[in-house]
């Protein structure tokens, strides 16, 4: 593959970084209960990690995390504490973004890792943003294929390259 | 003589045949004491020197050697020729016999009395003979030693041999690999370029073989005993490169080539380089690279590949401009500034109108570090970039676009400021002072908040540029303040407003007295409307407008002429606030006390504010907290806000804090009035006199009331923190008032104040028995009400204690230890004990009013890791031996003294203690989970072997605190379990299953932050062992 080290999408666009979670006096007081929010499941997926990936296919210069790549978007990540279910959609930079899938898988690796098992977790592509949107939401969604994934001892490896907060 | 040349004749027998080397040191020391001579010896060397065997001269001629190393000093000007003279000639025998010619060389070489024209002959000799390459490396040093040595003595000689002696160091440096070596090689070179010494035709000789070493690509191998670091070289080897212009054709076309290289390192030793060596270049020499070095700094910073290298570019292109601006130019020659300035503005201008502004910060970095390196660059540059920038900010109409422009506008005028030197210049910017301050004024009209902000750092920026600004700007400037000051309702603008009018103060003081403060003032004591209706918002808006009002009075406040016109109207405040004429919250006045404590911090010293202090300041603080006080007793109808025990409080700092800067003189009247006034009653110092005579404040009051009693905490303020040469008038008298109302009084804020003043004046009191049997004393009284455990007053005693204690301990004082043994004792008490083991951490900690460097008192360095190692055993000894239901008392003392010491003590001293404070962590107190927890932290970043040793127990019990019911224990040792995964893998990767199975829980928890740390740790622990983490 020739085009292995061109960069599929050199110059992306950069978004603002919206700020840290302001702190309130209720997250201080010990007998309220905070309900998990979209906000919190939003800080533990690109807050915390920086896709390596992305860095790694991008300009190595730039640091950039989902977030600023507008990868994810706080709206598009929805939470229902009571019904104990999680949706995330993700947006890829081009719509033939070769690395959807990984991307995908990572963010579910993320939250199975940080969430109560009590969630289900859902993770798909914001609808019209990617090719072959269905295969991917389809692979995202099968409990055995991920699970398959994770076995698999190179892909788990990217995985959590991904997930490392570790600068390298 | 005969005994002495035997003695000389068996030693060398013992040293040459014998190869006995310490024969040596015995015979240098023969030479030393005068037992023989130096001719002495030769003649005793003399078969050995001449012996047929290459080794059996080798070996003389070391004998020889060794003995002139340490006897050089010792030689006639005669016999160092004769030496001289012999070594020469060795040099030509035998390759073995070199090493110790040259060694003697070298010793002879560090002679005082070298006879005239001997070093050039040795060198000569040296360079003639000797292929210093291949030699060993100690040889080689030799070498460089015996150059370096003469050219600190015999500069004039070695100059007279001109060109040769560059010659022949070039030759014998030619293909040095060693770093040590090198280190004086480079050192030579630097003398040579540095001494004036003749280069002749090899410069280009000498530049080579010094510059085939750059850049510097050294790492040192482990354990290196020699420590030389890159660093070292890199200085060394710069300052060779760097030290004459005639260097320049070669090392800028290096430097160029250099900087395409693909290592980082190399290309920020280029650039640093490049900065380095320009300071010493003129115009001439860099002209014809002007385009290849521009091109490369550029590339640098605009595919910066990190911060570091972008600096370096940016301050090699400063250099370069400045070096530039210092030429004197001829009339004929073109203006290499000019032509230079012409390349940097055709490629970064056209980048500052770009639509989408992308390469917007590269350009104007590049161009304002050129801006940076003089006026006529700053000249140049800003009138061909400045009105574009701001035309193209009229033009804009997205707030972000516009925002960045003005960062941009704000930088060039910051980079200005660096170069403008005198003052006789006027300003660059002069041109465009119109057209700046309106779109600054218009900046400051929008809405968006980011804009705002930015456009009051450019206000600052330009208030600062030395005569731009005329007084209309800057009204029309603090008119547009105090408008969003009352107006904006976003905290970080009002902060960025509050900051800015803080600048413009320091600047213009006049205009700020006469146009903001009136307004301000205005403001806070206009009611707030419709006060009566439900309109909270309002309401809270208007608190929120006055507290704004008083922050920027106290930033404003700097000169003194500023502040004789702030604190009277914080005063006011209090005073209306007392009176209830005008109504403030309990906060406001709260912070009218944190604003004047503000003032009392910052302003700059002066008569006039001393003045200001001892004559309104405090008179008017102490008479209003003594009406509040009066009022109280009384306590009926509207409570005066500065009843508050908060207010009091807050008074407090205010009172310290100017007390503590005020002049010694002033210092002394303000005592003596406030001992008068509290021991006494004498009110005739203070303002609004409407006092009933004969006060006793000291004294234990009717029916143990205590709203005058617990104004002693204002005495404390002001005796405790002036400078230690003033002398408190009536000590004595003071210190048993004290004593006594600290052991009566039944209020904690007036026995603790009152344990607190004592102490205070204690550690002030100077050394000697009165200072003694005072202490005696009180501890006699304190410990009488201790032992006795039906006393009502055991806590104030105790605080008493713990404040003396803390008073001596600062000081060193040697009484201290009795002290301690009482508090020791006390752990066991059963009512005191968990107080007692507070009382540690109170000892350990600096306090903010009393006994701390700002209020003046004796503190030594250090008492903290001293207190700590005296009494760190007893601790143990008496945690041991203390019933078990004592023990949490013990440990939360360790843990509160561990707290507080320096973090690199508590890592080496936690080991010790280690089994301690697991301990700790499973007993039942979450105050000492936390402490502990806190101790741990530092220690688990780079763990110790102890405690991976007790990997086992402190996982468990870590674990176990992850249930904890105080939120901030978990959020601690959750903390603690994440730093556990770095520990060495082989070690906590065993535990990974069980901690993953055990963190499951914490990431339900009902507290958002709990859930966040243990997420963090989670997915730490996740990575631990598997392929892509760790």
């Amino acid at each position: 593959m020739s085009e292995g080290t061109r960069l599929e999408n050199a110059n992306p666009v950069i978004f603002q970084r919206s700020g840290e979670r302001v702190q309130t006096a209720s997250e201080e007081d010990e007998d309220v209960h905070d309900p998990i929010d979209d906000r919190e499941i939003f800080d533990i997926l690109f807050k915390c990690f920086t896709l390596h990936l992305i860095r790694s296919i991008n300009d190595p210069e730039h640091p950039l995390s989902l977030e600023e790549l507008n990868v994810v978007e706080q709206v598009r990540v929805k939470v229902n504490d009571a019904e104990n279910t999680v949706g995330v959609e993700f947006t890829p930079t081009i719509p033939h973004c070769s690395m959807a899938t990984l991307i995908g898988l990572s963010i579910k690796v993320k939250l199975l890792r940080s969430l109560p098992d009590r969630f289900k977790i859902d993770v798909c592509i914001t609808p019209g943003t990617h090719a072959s949107e269905e295969a991917v939401n389809k692979q995202l969604a099968d409990k055995e294929r991920v699970a398959a994934a994770l076995e698999n001892a190179s892909l788990l490896e990217v995985v959590n390259q991904c997930l490392s907060t570790r600068s390298i | 003589m005969a005994a002495e040349s035997t003695l000389a004749l068996s030693l060398v027998e013992e040293f040459v045949s014998g190869l006995q080397d310490s024969k040596a040191k015995d015979a240098a020391k023969g030479v030393k004491d005068g037992k023989f001579t130096v001719l002495q010896l030769v003649e005793a060397l003399g078969s050995s020197l001449t012996s047929s065997q290459p080794h059996t001269r080798a070996r003389g001629v070391h004998l020889l050697s060794e003995v002139l190393q340490e006897c050089y000093g010792e030689l006639t000007e005669r016999e160092v020729e004769v030496l001289i003279a012999f070594y020469e000639n060795r040099l030509k025998d035998h390759y073995v016999v070199t090493p110790p010619v040259l060694k003697g060389l070298k010793a002879l070489t560090k002679c005082t009395n070298l006879p005239p024209g001997s070093a050039v002959s040795m060198l000569r000799s040296v360079f003639q003979d000797i292929h210093v390459q291949s030699l060993m490396l100690s040889e080689r040093a030799c070498v460089y030693s015996m150059l370096i040595n003469i050219m600190e003595t015999r500069e004039a000689e070695l100059k007279g041999l001109g060109a040769d002696f560059v010659f022949g160091f070039v030759q014998s440096m030619d293909g040095e690999r060693d770093p040590r070596n090198l280190l004086l090689a480079f050192q030579i070179a630097k003398n040579l370029i540095h001494g004036g010494y003749d280069l002749g035709k090899f410069t280009e000789e000498l530049f080579e073989v010094t510059s085939c070493y750059f850049p510097i690509d050294f790492s040192p191998p482990p354990n290196d005993p020699h420590g030389i670091t890159r660093e070292e070289l890199v200085q060394a080897l710069r300052a060779v490169l760097t030290g004459t212009p005639k260097f320049a054709e070669f090392l800028l076309p290096l430097l160029i080539e250099k900087l395409d290289s693909d290592v980082q390192n190399a290309k920020l030793d280029s650039l640093q380089t490049l900065a380095a060596c320009v300071s010493q270049y003129e115009h001439k020499h860099v002209a014809e690279f002007l385009q290849g070095l521009w091109t490369s700094v550029r590339r640098e910073v605009f595919q910066t590949s990190s911060e570091k290298i972008e600096s370096a570019g940016l301050a090699a292109l400063t250099a370069l401009t400045s070096c530039l601006s210092r030429s004197v130019l001829s009339s004929d020659s073109e203006d290499s500034l000019s032509t230079f300035l012409d390349f940097i503005l055709n490629d970064c201008k056209h980048h500052l109108c770009e639509p989408d502004l992308k390469l917007v910060w590269p350009s104007a970095k590049l161009l304002q570090a050129a801006c940076s390196a003089s006026t006529r660059a700053s000249h140049i540059i800003t009138v061909a970039v400045m009105p574009s920038l701001l035309e193209q900010y009229n033009n804009r109409t997205q707030c972000s676009h516009r925002r960045t422009l003005l960062e941009v506008v704000q930088r060039f005028i910051h980079s200005v400021k660096n170069c403008q030197s005198s003052d006789s210049d006027e300003s660059v910017f002069l041109a465009f002072r119109e057209a700046l301050c309106s779109i600054v004024f218009s900046a400051l009209s929008e809405s968006n908040s980011s804009l705002q902000i930015t456009a009051t750092s450019v206000l600052t920026s330009l208030a600062q540029q030395a005569g731009l600004l005329v007084e209309s700007d800057i009204e029309l400037a603090l008119d547009h303040l105090t408008r969003l000051l009352l107006t904006e309702e976003d905290d970080r603008v009002s902060l960025a407003v509050v900051e800015c009018a803080g600048a413009l103060a320091q600047l213009h003081p006049a205009l700020v007295v006469t146009k903001l403060i009136p307004k301000l003032k205005k403001e806070m004591f206009t009611e707030p409307m419709n006060q009566d209706q439900e309109e909270v918002s309002e309401l809270h808006s208007h608190h929120a407008v006055r507290q704004w009002c008083l922050s920027a009075l106290a930033a404003v406040s700097i000169q003194p002429s500023v502040v004789q016109e702030s604190t009277p109207v914080l005063l006011e405040v209090l005073r209306s606030a007392h009176t209830g004429s005008v109504n403030f919250s309990v906060d406001e006045v709260v912070l009218t006390c944190r604003s004047l404590q503000r003032i009392a911090e910052q302003v700059q010293d002066s008569e006039e504010a001393g003045r200001c202090f001892h004559d309104v300041f405090i008179p008017h603080l102490l008479s209003l907290a003594l009406q509040a006080a009066l009022q109280g007793e009384g306590s009926s109808g509207t409570r005066s806000p500065l009843v508050e025990e908060v207010v009091l409080s807050a008074m407090v700092p205010v009172i310290s804090t100017s007390c503590s800067r005020l002049q010694p003189t002033l210092a002394g009247q303000t005592a003596s009035r406030a001992v008068s006034l509290f021991l006494d009653g004498d009110v005739s110092f203070l303002p609004d006199n409407s006092f009933p005579s004969h006060m006793q404040l000291l004294k234990k009051q009717e029916g143990d009331s205590w709203s005058l009693s617990r104004l002693v905490c204002l005495l404390m303020g002001s005796v405790c923190s002036l400078p230690r040469s003033v002398e408190v008038p009536q000590i004595d008298k003071l210190l048993s008032a004290l004593e006594e109302m600290s052991c009566t009084c039944s209020h904690p804020l007036s026995y603790t104040s009152a344990a607190k003043c004592f102490a205070g004046l204690v550690n002030k009191k100077p050394q000697g028995d009165s200072l003694d049997s005072l202490i005696q004393r009180t501890m006699k009284r304190v410990c009488s009400e201790l032992d006795s455990p039906s006393s009502s007053v055991r806590t104030q005693a105790f605080t008493l204690m713990i404040w003396v204690a803390k008073a001596l301990l600062l000081r060193y004082h040697p009484l201290f230890t009795t002290l301690t043994d009482k508090l020791f004792s006390l752990l066991d008490d059963a009512d005191l004990g968990p107080m007692a083991a507070d009382g540690f951490s109170l000892l350990m900690s600096d306090s903010t009013d009393v006994l701390n460097r700002a209020c003046h008192a004796d503190v030594r360095i250090m008492y903290r890791q001293r207190f700590f190692s005296e009494n760190s055993a007893k601790l143990v000894q008496g945690f041991n031996a203390a019933p078990q239901e004592k023990k949490p008392n013990y440990l939360k003392a360790l843990s509160n003294i561990v707290n507080k010491l320096p973090k690199q003590v508590q890592v080496t001293e936690l080991p010790a203690l280690l089994s301690l404070l697991l301990e700790a962590l499973s007993c039942p107190d979450q105050d000492i989970h936390l402490s502990t927890l806190s101790c741990l932290e530092p220690v688990l970043v780079n763990p110790p072997q102890v405690l991976i040793q007790q990997l086992e127990a402190l996982i468990n019990r870590l674990l176990a605190l992850i249930s904890s019911p105080a939120m901030s224990v978990r959020i601690a040792s959750l903390s603690c379990i994440s730093t556990l995964s770095h520990f060495p893998v082989h070690e906590v990767l065993p535990f990974r299953a069980r901690v993953l199975r055990a963190l499951a829980k914490p990431l339900d928890d009902k507290k958002r932050l709990v859930r966040r740390e243990a997420v963090q740790a989670r997915g730490e622990w996740f990575l631990l062992g598997s392929p892509g983490g760790r």
